[in-house]
C-alpha cells in the first residue's frame, strides 16, 4: 500500500502528464463501461450499480478538471441519493427480474435505434469536436481565478445566477408536491383496484411477477370492461 | 470564520426589479399559499375554494402584468436580475396570456374534479406551478433559465397528466410524457452545454453580442448546439417529426390537462423558441432557418392529414395542435418583427380557442373521460344547441373561418412568410389550412348530423343545413389563403357531403343532456365570445401583439 | 488540464449517445430513466470541461442546476412508475398499449 503510494507520488512529481493521461483513460473506461452496462444489464439492479460506476468515473473526471467540489457533490447527490432512490423503488416494486432482451416487440426498432444513436454521435463528433471548433468568449460569468472553488461557486450562485438559483428552489418544491400527489392514495381507489382483476393477479400468484407479461392482443377490449368504468356505466350523464 | 465573513461581504447582490417578476412571484406564491391551506385545512377546504384561490391568483398575476405593461411602455425594454430576466413587451404578453389560460383551465377543472371526486388542492397547486414555469420561460433571458422554466412547467405537467388515479390511461399518458419529455430535456440541456462552449455564456444577450462581434459561420460546435436546442424545442411544441408523444398523451390525460398542455405548455415553449432563435441567434439565421422550414412544413402536412383519420376527438385535437404548431412555426421562419407579432397573435387566439374546445370535450366526455369518440358528438346540436353552437364557433375559429380570430391569425402568419419570400411554405400552409378545415367541419357536422335523440337512425329534421355551414366556412380557409388552388378544397367537398348524408355506421347509445357546470359555461362562453368578438374587431389584439414585438429586446 | 479538452468532450458525446440508445432500446421504465441520467451526466461533463477551457466559473454553477433538475426528474419519474404499477404489475413500456399509437 505504502509502496503504491510512493510510486504514485513519484510519478505525479516527475511525469504529471503521464499520470493525468493514465487517470483519464482509466476513468473514461469506467464511464463507458458503466454506460454500456446500464444498457445491456438484464436486471435493473445491475443497471443501477453500473450507473454508479459511470457516475463515479465522472466524479474522477471532475477532480481531474480541478473541480473538487463538483466531484464531491456528484458522489454524494448522484451516487448517494439518486441511485439509492432508484434501487429503493426497484426493490419496492419488485421489478428486479430479468428483462428478456431478446424479445423485440416492434420489429426493426432495435436497428433503427442503433442507427439513430450512432448517427447522432457521428453528427456530434463531426460537427462539434473533430472538425474545426472555436471556443466562445472566456470567463463571461466570472473568471475562475483559482481561488478556493467553493467560494467562487457560492459567489456566482448568489450574484450572476441568483434568479436561476431561486427557480431551482421552486423546482424542488414542485417535485416534492408532485411526488406527494402521485403517491397519495385517494380513499375510493382501493375499491377500484379490487374491482379490476388485472392488477391484482401478481398478488394472487407471486410467481407470475417474475414473468415478463406478453402484451395480450386486444388487451384494450379486455381491459376496458373490467376497469373502473364499470362502476358508473360510462354514459357520463 | 473571519476569512469566510470577509469573503461574504464582497458579494454584491444584483439589483432585483421586483415588478419585473411580480406575476411569476404571485403565481408561485399562490401555489404555495394554496398548498399550505389545503394541507392544513384538509377537511374544510373544498374544490370550489381551491378553484377560487387559483382564479384570484391568476387575476392578480394578470393585473400585475398590466402594471408591467405600463412600466414597459414608459421605460422601454430592459433586463434585470443580473441579466437573467428580460423585462419587455414580449415577456409581458406571456405574463398576461398564461394567467388567463390558467384561470380558464382552473374553472374547467373545477367541474372535472368534482365529477371525478378528486379532493385536495394538489391539482390547482401543480397547475399554478406549471403556469409559473411557462411564465419563467416567457421572461427568460438566459438559456439555463429557459431550461429551469421548462422543467418547472414539465415536471408539474407530468404529475397533472397522471392525475386521474382511477384511469389507467392517465398513468400511461404520464409515463409516456415523462420519458419523452425528460429525453427531450436532456437533449436540450446538451445543446445548452455546447452553446456555452461555443459562445462562452448561456446568457442570451451575451451570446448575441459574442456572435455579432465574431463571424463564426463555420463553427461546428455552434451548429450542433443549435440542432440540439431545436430538437428539444420541437419536442416541447410537438412539431413533426418529434410529435409522437402528443396524441397518446392528450388522449390519456384528463381533458382539462390536455387543454392546458395544448395551450400553456405550447405558449411557454414558443415564447422561449422565439426569444432564443429569432432574437438571440438572429445572426445565425442561415444555420437554423432551413430546419424550422422543414419542421413547419412537416407539421402542417402531417398534422392536417393524420387528423383526418382520427375517430377520437382528443386525438384529433392533438393532431390539430400539431398543425397549429406548424402555423406558429411559420412566424418563427419569417424571423422578423412581423413574424414574431403574427406568431404571438396566433398563440393568443389559439390558446383561447383550444381551452374552450377542451372545455366542451371535458363536459361531453363524462365520467372517467371515456366518451371522447367522434360519435359521442352526434346529435349534440339537438340535445344542447348552445353548447353545440359554442363548439362550432371554436372549431370554425381553429379552421380559420372569417369573423373569427383564427382567420386573421392564419392570414398574418402566411403574410409574414410571403413577405420574406417563403412562397413554397405559404402554399403548403394554405393546402394544410384547407385540409384542416375538413376535419374541423367533420366534428361540426357530426354535431349537427341528423341522428335522433335515441340513436334510431337518420332523421330529416336537421336544425342547420350542412351545406350552408360548408358554404359559410370554406371561404374562410379560402380567403385566408388567397391563392389556394381551388381543386384542393373542391376535391374535399364531396367528402363532406358524403359524411353529412351518411347514415350512422354504428348504433349510437342514447345519451341524454350532459350536465355543464356553471363555471365551465363561463369558460366556454368567454372563449367563444372572444373568438367571435376579436374576430370581427381584431384591432386591439393585433395592436397589442405588435406593440409587444416592438418592445422586444 | 494536460489531457486535451477534445477527449473530455468526445467522451461526453459517447456517453450522451449511449444514453440515447438506452432510452430507445430498453423497455424497462426504470432503466429508461437511468439512461436519461446518463444523458444529463454527459451534459454535466461538457459543462465542466468548457468551464475549464474558458476559465469561467459559470459552467460549474450550471452543473449544480443540472443536479437539482436530475433529482427532481428522478423523483417524479419514479412516482409515476409507482402509480402505473398500481394499475398493472408491470412497468414495461411494451405493455403500455391502452392507447393506439
Amino acid at each position: 500500500m505504502t509502496a503504491l503510494a510512493t510510486v504514485l507520488l513519484w510519478a505525479t512529481a516527475t511525469h504529471p502528464t503521464l499520470v493525468d493521461a493514465g487517470t483519464f483513460s482509466v476513468s473514461a473506461a469506467l464511464v463507458i463501461a458503466g454506460a454500456i452496462g446500464v444498457i445491456v444489464a438484464r436486471n435493473p439492479v445491475h443497471s443501477a450499480l453500473m450507473l454508479i460506476m459511470t457516475l463515479f468515473g465522472v466524479a474522477v473526471l471532475f477532480l481531474l478538471l480541478q473541480d473538487p467540489f463538483l466531484a464531491v457533490v456528484q458522489v454524494i447527490v448522484y451516487a448517494g441519493a439518486i441511485v439509492v432512490m432508484f434501487l429503493f423503488v426497484i426493490m419496492f416494486l419488485g421489478v428486479d427480474r430479468e428483462e428478456n432482451l431478446g424479445a423485440e416487440k416492434l420489429r426493426g426498432q432495435r436497428p433503427t435505434s442503433v442507427i439513430l444513436a450512432a448517427a447522432s454521435l457521428a453528427g456530434l463528433l463531426i460537427l462539434g469536436f473533430v472538425g474545426h471548433w472555436t471556443l466562445g468568449a472566456p470567463h463571461v460569468a466570472g473568471p475562475d481565478t483559482g481561488a478556493p472553488n467553493v467560494n467562487l461557486l457560492g459567489q456566482s450562485l448568489f450574484t450572476t445566477y441568483l434568479f436561476p438559483f431561486e427557480a431551482t428552489a421552486a423546482l424542488l418544491i414542485i417535485a416534492v408536491v408532485g411526488a406527494v400527489a402521485l403517491a397519495r392514495r385517494p380513499g375510493g381507489e382501493q375499491k377500484v383496484v379490487d374491482a379490476a382483476p388485472g392488477p391484482l393477479a401478481p398478488e394472487l400468484d407471486p410467481a407470475s411477477r417474475f414473468v415478463v407479461t406478453p402484451p395480450a392482443p386486444g388487451g384494450n377490449e379486455d381491459a376496458e370492461p373490467s376497469g373502473p368504468g364499470n362502476q358508473n356505466g360510462g354514459d357520463g350523464s | 470564520m473571519t476569512h469566510l465573513a470577509a469573503t461574504a461581504s464582497t458579494i454584491h447582490l444584483p439589483h432585483v426589479n421586483y415588478v419585473s417578476i411580480l406575476p411569476i412571484l404571485i403565481m408561485m406564491g399562490g401555489a404555495l399559499l394554496l398548498l399550505l391551506l389545503s394541507s392544513l385545512l384538509r377537511r374544510i377546504i373544498s374544490t370550489g375554494v381551491c378553484t377560487a384561490i387559483t382564479v384570484m391568483t391568476s387575476a392578480a398575476a394578470a393585473v400585475a402584468a398590466i402594471v408591467q405593461w405600463d412600466q414597459v411602455l414608459a421605460n422601454g425594454a430592459q433586463t434585470t436580475i443580473a441579466g437573467a430576466v428580460a423585462y419587455d413587451g414580449f415577456s409581458v404578453l406571456i405574463q398576461l396570456l398564461v394567467p388567463l389560460a390558467l384561470g380558464l383551465t382552473a374553472l374547467v377543472a373545477d367541474g372535472y374534479l368534482k365529477r371525478e371526486g378528486v379532493v385536495g388542492g394538489e391539482f390547482q397547486v401543480l397547475a399554478m406551478a406549471s403556469a409559473s414555469g411557462a411564465m419563467v420561460m416567457g421572461a427568460a433571458n438566459d438559456l439555463i433559465v429557459v431550461f429551469l422554466g421548462l422543467e418547472i412547467l414539465s415536471i408539474a405537467l407530468y404529475v397533472l397528466a397522471a392525475f386521474n388515479h382511477r384511469r389507467a390511461e392517465s398513468g400511461e399518458a404520464a409515463l409516456k410524457y415523462f420519458v419523452l419529455g425528460s429525453v427531450s430535456s436532456a437533449i436540450f440541456l446538451y445543446g445548452i452545454a455546447l452553446m456555452y462552449g461555443a459562445t462562452g455564456s448561456t446568457n442570451l444577450a451575451k451570446m448575441a453580442e459574442f456572435l455579432a462581434r465574431r463571424a463564426v459561420l463555420s463553427n461546428g460546435l455552434l451548429l450542433a448546439a443549435m440542432a440540439l436546442l431545436l430538437v428539444g424545442f420541437a419536442f416541447k411544441v410537438s412539431a413533426v417529426p418529434f410529435h409522437m408523444w402528443s396524441p397518446d398523451v392528450y388522449q390519456g390525460s384528463p381533458s382539462p390537462v390536455s387543454g392546458f398542455m395544448a395551450s400553456v405548455a405550447k405558449a411557454g415553449a414558443f415564447a422561449a423558441l422565439l426569444r432564443v432563435f429569432v432574437s438571440s441567434l438572429a445572426t445565425q439565421r442561415l444555420g437554423w432557418q432551413p430546419v424550422i422550414w422543414v419542421l413547419a412544413a412537416l407539421s402542417l402536412l402531417v398534422g392536417a392529414i393524420v387528423a383526418l383519420n382520427q375517430q377520437d376527438v382528443k386525438r384529433m385535437l392533438a393532431y390539430s395542435s400539431i398543425n397549429h404548431a406548424g402555423f406558429i412555426l411559420l412566424g418563427v421562419d419569417a424571423a422578423d418583427a412581423r413574424g414574431i407579432s403574427s406568431a404571438l397573435y396566433y398563440l393568443v387566439t389559439y390558446t383561447i380557442m383550444v381551452i374552450g374546445t377542451f372545455a366542451v370535450v371535458t363536459v361531453i366526455a363524462g365520467r372517467q373521460d371515456r366518451a371522447t369518440g367522434l360519435l359521442e358528438f352526434r346529435g349534440l346540436a339537438r340535445r344542447q344547441p348552445v353548447l353545440a353552437l359554442a363548439l362550432a364557433i371554436l372549431l370554425l375559429g381553429q379552421a380559420g373561418a372569417p369573423f373569427t380570430t383564427g382567420f386573421l391569425a392564419k392570414f398574418n402568419v402566411i403574410e409574414a412568410v410571403v413577405l420574406t419570400h417563403g412562397y413554397t411554405l405559404a402554399v403548403i400552409a394554405m393546402v394544410s389550412a384547407a385540409v384542416a378545415a375538413f376535419f374541423y367541419l367533420r366534428v361540426a357536422l357530426t354535431m349537427f348530423s341528423p341522428v335522433g335523440e335515441f340513436g334510431d337512425g337518420p332523421d330529416d329534421d336537421v336544425p342547420l343545413d350542412p351545406a350552408a355551414l360548408v358554404g359559410a366556412a370554406t371561404p374562410g380557409a379560402a380567403s385566408g389563403v388567397t391563392t389556394v388552388p381551388p381543386r384542393a378544397w373542391s376535391a374535399a367537398m364531396p367528402g363532406i357531403d358524403e359524411l353529412a348524408d351518411a347514415p350512422p355506421s354504428e348504433v349510437v347509445e342514447a345519451r341524454g343532456k350532459v350536465p355543464v357546470p356553471p363555471a365551465t359555461w363561463v369558460v366556454i362562453g368567454f372563449c367563444a365570445l372572444f373568438t367571435v368578438v376579436f374576430g370581427i374587431y381584431p384591432a386591439p389584439l393585433v395592436d397589442f401583439a405588435q406593440h409587444a414585438t416592438l418592445l422586444f429586446i | 488540464m494536460t489531457v486535451g479538452a477534445d477527449w473530455y468532450l468526445g467522451l461526453a458525446a459517447v456517453v450522451f449517445a449511449l444514453g440515447l440508445l438506452g432510452v430507445l432500446v430498453r423497455r424497462q421504465t426504470l432503466v429508461m430513466i437511468m439512461c436519461v441520467e446518463l444523458m444529463l451526466n454527459a451534459a454535466n461533463l461538457t459543462f465542466a470541461t468548457f468551464a475549464r477551457s474558458l476559465t469561467d466559473i459559470g459552467g460549474q454553477v450550471l452543473v449544480f442546476f443540472v443536479l437539482v433538475v436530475a433529482s427532481a426528474e428522478a423523483v417524479v419519474g419514479l412516482g409515476i412508475a409507482i402509480t402505473i404499477f398500481r394499475h398493472k404489475a408491470d412497468v414495461n413500456a411494451d405493455s403500455l398499449d391502452r392507447m393506439k399509437g
